[in-house]
């Protein structure tokens, strides 16, 4: 089998998956070209991150690591979000083909983007160097 | 329910062919190069074989050689046309963008030892037009190789014009047709074919086996040294079993293709007719111009591996041109040669039908396809910006 059960679980039964009205804040990665595109929303109260969801375009695994990103930043501040790394999503799920791992990296940036559109939509200050690593070169030619 | 619909990829194997291997295995188990009576026996099994596939290609039986498959049959007629043409300073070679990796990797290796390589293009409608082969003839042409069908898209290629007109040119012509043997009637004679090759289990013959036919005349050299087998053009001890079972399984399909070419063919057309009927989706390849039992078609917004694994879910088997099915991270050569961008190359679909598929079993496809890109366009945020208009749509 090419996916762990885990993987083939979140692709099969995605959590957190839809749209959100009224998102606190909206992270948008990848490129079509390169056949994996995520969107995620994040609802935020008092910095913890109350609800998430996310839509994607992609193999299994883009789906399958954009659910379990979701729910590993459920609950938790949008500071603890910041430090979700691919690495953790793809331990999460039970490893991913190395040829798959680039969709692991483009969940972590996904969450990024949608704490980084919080930030900028609510002036909070932030370190820009936060956002500039584990960019996928391939997705953006 | 499960439905196989990926042919293409491979066949399930013939019970006659079975039971020829069965039978070949047990009580042929002589080496034909040994002169005692049980290699002997095995020597006689093989002759029948190869007069047996001679005679289905409309060729001589000296004129076929036994290989591992249609991936070793294609090297070693281009390697060997490349031979041939560089003793006479000839480095050029004409074939088409829409070639298999068996064919296309080849010549990019040939094309880093100093050989120019013209890859043509085709149509929207993927097919080759004989009138670019006569105009990208040269004078240090040595080879011209065009695949019979592609196993992609289908599409049938005009191969007996090509054929004429490298005739006509006295240049070698070479044809991949690991798709279209046993599907579509083919004979080398009456097509001018100087060189093709088979893969067995493509017509529900064994796995590891092909042929390459080789016109009388046309010289070949080997890719690999050893003894005397296959005219010292193939070393090594020959696959008997697989060889009399490819024979069996060929001779079982050409035996009743005109009635499967038929069958298979409208239950295709059932599933285009049906499919088309997804908004946004398009048929890749030639309506008519293509294999009986090829469907491929491309949806606008979502990409094929998910779309394949959510179709294996519900008991489909398929296949798909998208990068993440590939391995790479871009989408089909054929796709894209089509005119394709790359990110609706990315949701393609191919099913490939045979004669075991039922009408029942299009009708479940269809819907189940229907089912499942919604659900996808659902999620794609890529169908969102074009249904919000964003985004254009291409297809």
């Amino acid at each position: 089998m090419l996916y762990s059960e885990k993987v083939m679980d979140h692709f099969q039964h995605p959590r957190n998956l839809g749209k959100m009205e009224n998102a606190d804040g909206v992270g948008e990665v990848g490129n079509a070209k390169c056949g994996d595109i995520m969107k995620m929303y994040i609802k935020v109260d008092d910095g913890i991150i109350t609800d998430v969801k996310f839509n994607t375009f992609g193999c299994g695994s883009a789906i399958a690591t954009s659910s379990m990103a979701t729910e590993m930043i459920k609950g938790k501040s949008v500071e603890d979000a910041l430090e979700l790394s691919n690495q953790a999503v793809v331990e999460a799920l039970d490893g991913l083909p190395t040829h798959k791992i680039h969709c692991s990296v483009l969940a972590e940036e996904a969450v990024k983007a949608a704490v980084k559109d919080y930030y900028d939509r609510n002036n909070i200050s932030y370190d820009a160097a936060l956002f500039a690593e584990g960019e996928c070169p391939h997705c953006h030619e | 329910m499960y439905i196989y619909a990926d042919n293409a990829a491979t066949t399930k194997i013939n019970p006659v062919a079975m039971d020829v291997m069965n039978k070949c295995m047990t009580e042929v188990y002589g080496n034909p190069s040994s002169l005692h009576s049980a290699g002997q026996k095995a020597a006689e099994v093989m002759q029948k074989a190869r007069e047996d596939i001679a005679q289905v290609l409309g060729a001589d039986f000296r004129e076929i050689y036994f290989t591992s498959g249609g991936t070793e049959a294609d090297n070693q007629a281009i390697y060997s046309a490349a031979a041939f043409g560089e003793k006479k300073g000839k480095k050029h070679i004409i074939s088409s963008a829409i070639e298999h990796h068996a064919v296309l990797h080849t010549l990019q290796r040939l094309e880093k030892e100093g050989f120019e390589i013209t890859l043509l293009d085709v149509g929207e409608d993927g097919i080759v037009r004989p009138e670019d082969v006569r105009q990208a003839i040269r004078e240090d042409t040595a080879l011209v190789t065009i695949m019979y069908a592609n196993n992609e898209i289908g599409t049938l290629q005009p191969i007996s014009e090509i054929a004429a007109i490298c005739r006509e040119k006295k240049v070698i012509f070479h044809t991949d047709a690991v798709q279209a043997v046993g599907h579509v009637p083919i004979n080398v004679r009456e097509q001018n074919i100087d060189m093709l090759s088979l893969s067995a289990h493509k017509f529900h013959g064994p796995r590891g086996i092909g042929v390459l036919y080789v016109r009388k005349g046309v010289p070949l050299f080997n890719l690999i040294e050893g003894g005397a087998q296959e005219r010292g053009r193939r070393p090594g001890t020959e696959n008997l079993p697989a060889i009399a079972g490819m024979a069996a399984a060929l001779k079982e399909v050409v035996s009743h293709m005109a009635a499967a070419e038929e069958k298979v063919s409208s239950l295709r057309d059932i599933l285009i007719e049906g499919l088309s009927k997804i908004p946004h989706a398009r048929l890749n390849g030639d309506a008519k111009r293509r294999l009986p039992g090829n469907v491929n078609f491309c949806f606008e917004g979502i990409e094929g591996e998910s779309l394949l694994l959510l179709l294996d879910n519900k008991g489909v088997a398929a296949s798909s041109g998208s990068a993440c099915t590939s391995g790479s991270l871009d989408p089909s050569h054929v796709l894209l040669a089509l005119g394709l961008p790359h990110e609706v190359a990315h949701g393609s679909l191919r099913l490939s039908l045979s004669e075991e598929n039922t009408k029942e079993e299009m009708y479940y496809i269809i819907d189940a396809v229907r089912e499942v890109v919604e659900y996808l366009r659902d999620m794609s945020p890529v169908w969102e910006a074009l249904e919000k208009g964003e985004k254009e749509h291409v297809i």
